[in-house]
């Protein structure tokens, strides 16, 4: 008998490949199949939130390369930001904007739950909080003519510029606000090792690129007990932001772009006590690409988990930055998950080894 | 407060091996550390690859950042060339690397990375093993928290993995780590020697080549150098076993298309009759028979 | 050979929880009754707290909860470290140690090798993820043990030493009783023969009958090791037993030090009179 080889390794994966082409133009089931392959822009427009997601997860600002990643990976979103990721591992670093201090933003919506009123005024923008989830099967067939007009119908969704402070500021400008400390400095973690403990810098970059789920389970579980929480929405904000990067001869800054991001900042009040001090309103950030707001409020909220965890010693999962930071990287996650598909048996074999050898011994044999 | 361009500058498309300048160069840094302190765990900012983690990515970092045009280069995974992820890995670097030549003979390569095991074949000096590695700290079993787990290593103090070797034997009058065995470097550091069989182990005490390990999703990089001591952790008077293969009557089991009784063996389950047995390290196998399947 | 220098010499021993301030000290303590410093609101668990540990000897603190013994225990068996003060510790090699400027490599041999510590409540004292002799084991095999026929052999020694039947050597200390557990406590603080022995509040919330026989053991111990012991307890009955000399603790300050039969018989403090004086 020949050898039992792990053999057409090439061939496997060929197939593979040929297998995904079949499935993405609808050729295993019987009817119309998939039409026309998906425009990219198609992508980008109709699946904006899913290409905000992809985005944010991959690290990357590329609304068309992301819708790209989609169109390839069939839709599957982890797999998706990880072509993203992929992708910008090793592109050529340009330089490194200045931190925003986010007032500058070019609002599309603006919300805040601590206040009533705020200084420049809410704006609900398109968000599908207060929609009901019924089908609209009107999309089902939709004309095409109609579609195309909509577009037209208001000259780009109302992005308004302006100074809008905020809400935090305000509160900052009182002294109710717990003191920052000294600005600490951005880490790139795709350069600068993680070691813990880690600097809440970092930590907000690992769970910017978090994937969405994740991160918002981890929240979760401050939200019903394991954890103290009690908070706010200060001001949640989506809108565009200008990239600024040094002119190449004079070097002063100037705007090369612009991206899309969402920004909360949550508060929760804290009561103080003896030993700790005024009760005063403690702080939680989040931020991410493009308009993702469950994952920017989810993220503010495991910041001041973790933040609570530095002060008061770590009670909770989602309060413990070790837990959290290694834990909501999707692409990470995903791919040790999915090495459990790899042959392991030779680990097995060692496995089945001892036992037998253990069982041996046990029975008094040698 | 000013946007500055003065982050290291990379040469797009021109480099050998996918990696940017930085990223190589932190990796050889990182390594060079790695052999100046055997067995201490260097920590790295692992570059994602188009590879998924977990599937290989810090043995592929490694190797595309030290193989030159003129290594040959030899892929395996549970000793086998041919074996599905072994020949993705290839595929990805010999488009990555032109020019570099990829070997299944383990003799004619320079480098050879793995995935859980190590060749049959001894090793000579020129060669280097890069290694796989899912998890890179043997305190991991008996401590999850990576901070306590770097105080531990500092301080030299093992002293709870030690505890679960006195309960296994206690338990099952051996130790029950299969694979992923325990080992103390140059009398220093413990490492996790990956998860290669017992069987391999003794292959990295005084080796005469370098073995290098990379945990891209864990982030971490730490070397033997040769001649170094690997000593797996026992206790004086309870010896560290390999695995016997032997079967009930206490024979050991031989590979059914060579004969060898002298390698690691997979086992092949058949129906109504005992089990196959034959060599996992598919190109020693073919070795011992002259290369004469034309494999 | 009898030593004739002290096993510990503490002077000063001060804690202090807070930022702290000049006055914490003077604003606190048993003549003013509180141990929060009214000016900057710190606690004050320990002030200038002195006294001598001979070989050999066994030493009670004695306080109600509040008094800061159990804070002497903890920066002692370097848990915590004090805020001022020094305590010399001395081994029998001659080497002396300043526990207050200890490092941490330091810090470790000495918790490993030539202190030990008994807890009120086994969960501080006990890994209870592993058996009873992974417990004892431990505490060897920091101290580089490597042979396990002999950790075996001196488990089974250690545990038939405090009494806890050997065939439960491999049992968790999850399915102990209080009282074996405290001796398993006892058990695993002797295994690498060490020079000084912390006992914090070892038998309280145990039945009186437990009690007498884990004392007991303790006074033999004594007699038999010679290992020098600190006794914390709010039990006047304990330190009758146990302790050749006392010191009483109020507010963080010693308010009462000397033989204990002498302080038995004939306290001088106000508080130490009352409290003879409520025991039965």
């Amino acid at each position: 008998m020949g050898y039992v080889a792990v053999r057409g390794g090439e061939a496997a994966i060929a197939e593979a490949i040929r297998a995904l082409d079949v499935l993405r133009a609808g050729g295993t089931e019987p009817g119309p199949g998939a039409g026309d392959p998906l425009q990219v822009d198609a992508i980008r427009h109709q699946l904006r939130l899913l290409v905000d997601r992809v985005m944010g997860e991959g690290g990357l600002y590329d609304p068309r390369l992301a819708a790209l990643a989609i169109k390839q990976a069939q839709g599957d979103p982890l797999e998706a930001a990880f072509i993203l990721r992929a992708h910008r591992s090793n592109l050529p670093r340009l330089g490194e904007s200045a931190p925003h201090r986010g007032s500058s933003m070019r609002l599309i919506r603006r919300i805040s739950s601590a206040f009533k009123e705020i200084p420049g005024g809410q704006r609900l923008g398109p968000s599908t909080d207060y929609l009901q989830r019924l089908f609209r099967l009107d999309l089902l067939d939709e004309d095409p003519a109609a579609f195309r007009a909509a577009a037209q119908a208001i000259p780009g969704v109302p992005a308004t510029a302006g100074n809008f402070p905020k809400v935090v500021d305000g509160l900052r400008a009182e002294g109710l606000l717990q003191d920052a400390g000294p600005a600490q400095p951005a880490v790139d973690i795709t350069r600068a090792p993680v070691t813990f403990p880690i600097p809440r810098p970092a930590r907000l970059a690992h769970l910017t690129r978090g994937e969405t789920g994740g991160v918002l389970t981890m929240a979760y579980t401050t939200m019903r007990g394991y954890g103290y929480l009690h908070p706010t929405v200060a001001e949640l904000r989506v809108g565009y932001l200008p990239v600024l990067l040094p002119h190449p001869l004079t070097g002063e800054p100037v705007e090369a772009g612009e991206v899309l991001v969402t920004e909360c900042e949550i508060v929760a009040t804290h009561g103080g006590g003896p030993g700790e001090g005024p009760p005063r309103i403690l702080l939680g950030y989040g931020g991410c690409l493009g308009h993702n707001e469950v994952k920017a409020i989810a993220m503010a909220m495991c910041d001041r988990a973790m933040l609570s965890g530095d002060e008061r010693g770590v009670r909770h999962p989602a309060e413990d930055p070790e837990f959290v930071v290694c834990h909501v990287d999707g692409i990470e996650a995903m791919g040790f998950c999915s090495h459990y598909k790899l042959p392991h048996y030779v680990t097995f074999q060692s496995d089945l080894e001892n036992i037998r050898s253990s069982a041996a011994k046990l029975q008094g044999g040698a | 407060m000013t946007p500055t361009s003065d982050v290291p500058q990379t040469n797009p498309g021109t480099q050998f091996g996918f990696l940017d300048d930085f990223a190589v160069r932190e990796i050889r840094r990182g390594l060079l550390k790695a052999l100046a302190i055997p067995g201490y765990q260097v920590p790295y900012a692992s570059r994602e690859m188009p590879i998924a983690r977990g599937f290989g990515t810090g043995g592929m970092q490694i190797t595309l950042a030290i193989a030159t045009p003129e290594d040959r280069l030899k892929v395996i995974d549970q000793g086998a060339d041919d074996s599905v992820n072994a020949v993705s890995l290839r595929r990805f670097i010999a488009a990555s690397c032109p020019a570099l030549l990829t070997v299944t003979r383990t003799p004619e390569a320079t480098i050879i990375q793995t995935r859980h095991r190590v060749p049959e074949r001894p090793l000579v000096a020129g060669q280097i093993m890069v290694y796989q590695v899912p998890y890179p700290d043997p305190l991991q079993i008996v401590e999850p928290s990576e901070a306590k787990r770097r105080a531990s290593h500092a301080h030299g103090d093992y002293a709870r993995l030690w505890v679960k070797l006195y309960e296994d034997v206690v338990r099952f009058r051996e130790v029950a780590i299969s694979n992923r065995y325990p080992a103390r470097v140059a009398g220093r550091y413990v490492i996790d020697p990956s998860p290669i069989p017992r069987w391999d182990l003794p292959k990295l005490h005084r080796s005469p080549v370098p073995h290098l390990f990379g945990a891209g999703r864990e982030k971490k990089l730490y070397a033997v150098p040769p001649f170094t001591n690997v000593v797996p952790l026992a206790f004086d008077d309870v010896p560290f076993e390999v695995e016997r293969f032997r079967d009930v009557a206490g024979k050991r089991n031989r590979c059914q298309r060579c004969g060898a009784d002298d390698t690691f063996l997979d086992e092949i389950p058949l129906t109504g009759q005992a089990s196959r047995w034959q060599c996992n390290d598919q190109d020693r196998c073919s070795e011992n028979l002259g290369y004469s399947d034309g494999a | 050979m009898v030593r004739e220098t002290p096993v510990l010499t503490a002077s000063g021993l001060t804690r202090i929880h807070g930022r702290g301030c000049l006055d914490c000290v003077r604003l606190t303590g048993d003549a003013q009754g509180r141990n929060i410093c009214p000016s900057c609101g710190s606690v004050v668990a320990l002030a200038d707290v002195s006294f001598e540990l001979w070989p050999g000897e066994i030493l009670g603190v004695m306080g109600e909860s509040g008094s800061g013994k159990s804070s002497v225990v903890k920066m002692l068996h370097l848990d915590d470290q004090m805020t001022a003060g020094s305590a010399i510790f001395r081994e029998s090699d001659g080497r002396s140690h300043e526990l207050a400027q200890v490092d941490e490599v330091e810090i470790r041999r000495l918790r490993d090798t030539r202190f030990g510590m008994v807890h009120q409540n086994p969960h501080l004292g006990l890994n209870f993820g592993v058996s009873a002799g992974g417990n004892i084991a431990e505490r060897l095999l920091c101290g580089g043990e490597r042979r396990f026929a002999v950790i075996r052999e001196t488990a089974l020694g250690l545990l038939d030493r405090t009494e806890v039947p050997r065939g439960r050597i491999d049992h968790q200390p999850g399915q102990f009783s209080g009282g074996m557990q405290q001796r398993l406590q006892i058990a695993r603080a002797l295994a690498p023969r060490p020079e000084l022995l912390f006992l914090d509040e070892v038998t309280t919330g145990l039945d009186l009958s437990v009690q007498a026989r884990i004392l007991d053991l303790i006074l033999e111990i004594q007699r038999e090791l010679g290992v020098a012991m600190i006794v914390v307890t709010h039990d006047l009955g304990v330190v009758r037993l146990l302790a050749s000399r006392t010191i009483v603790l109020r507010h963080g300050r010693v308010v009462e030090a000397g033989l204990t039969d002498q302080i038995l018989e004939d306290p001088q403090h106000a508080y130490t009179q009352q409290l003879v004086m409520s025991a039965l």
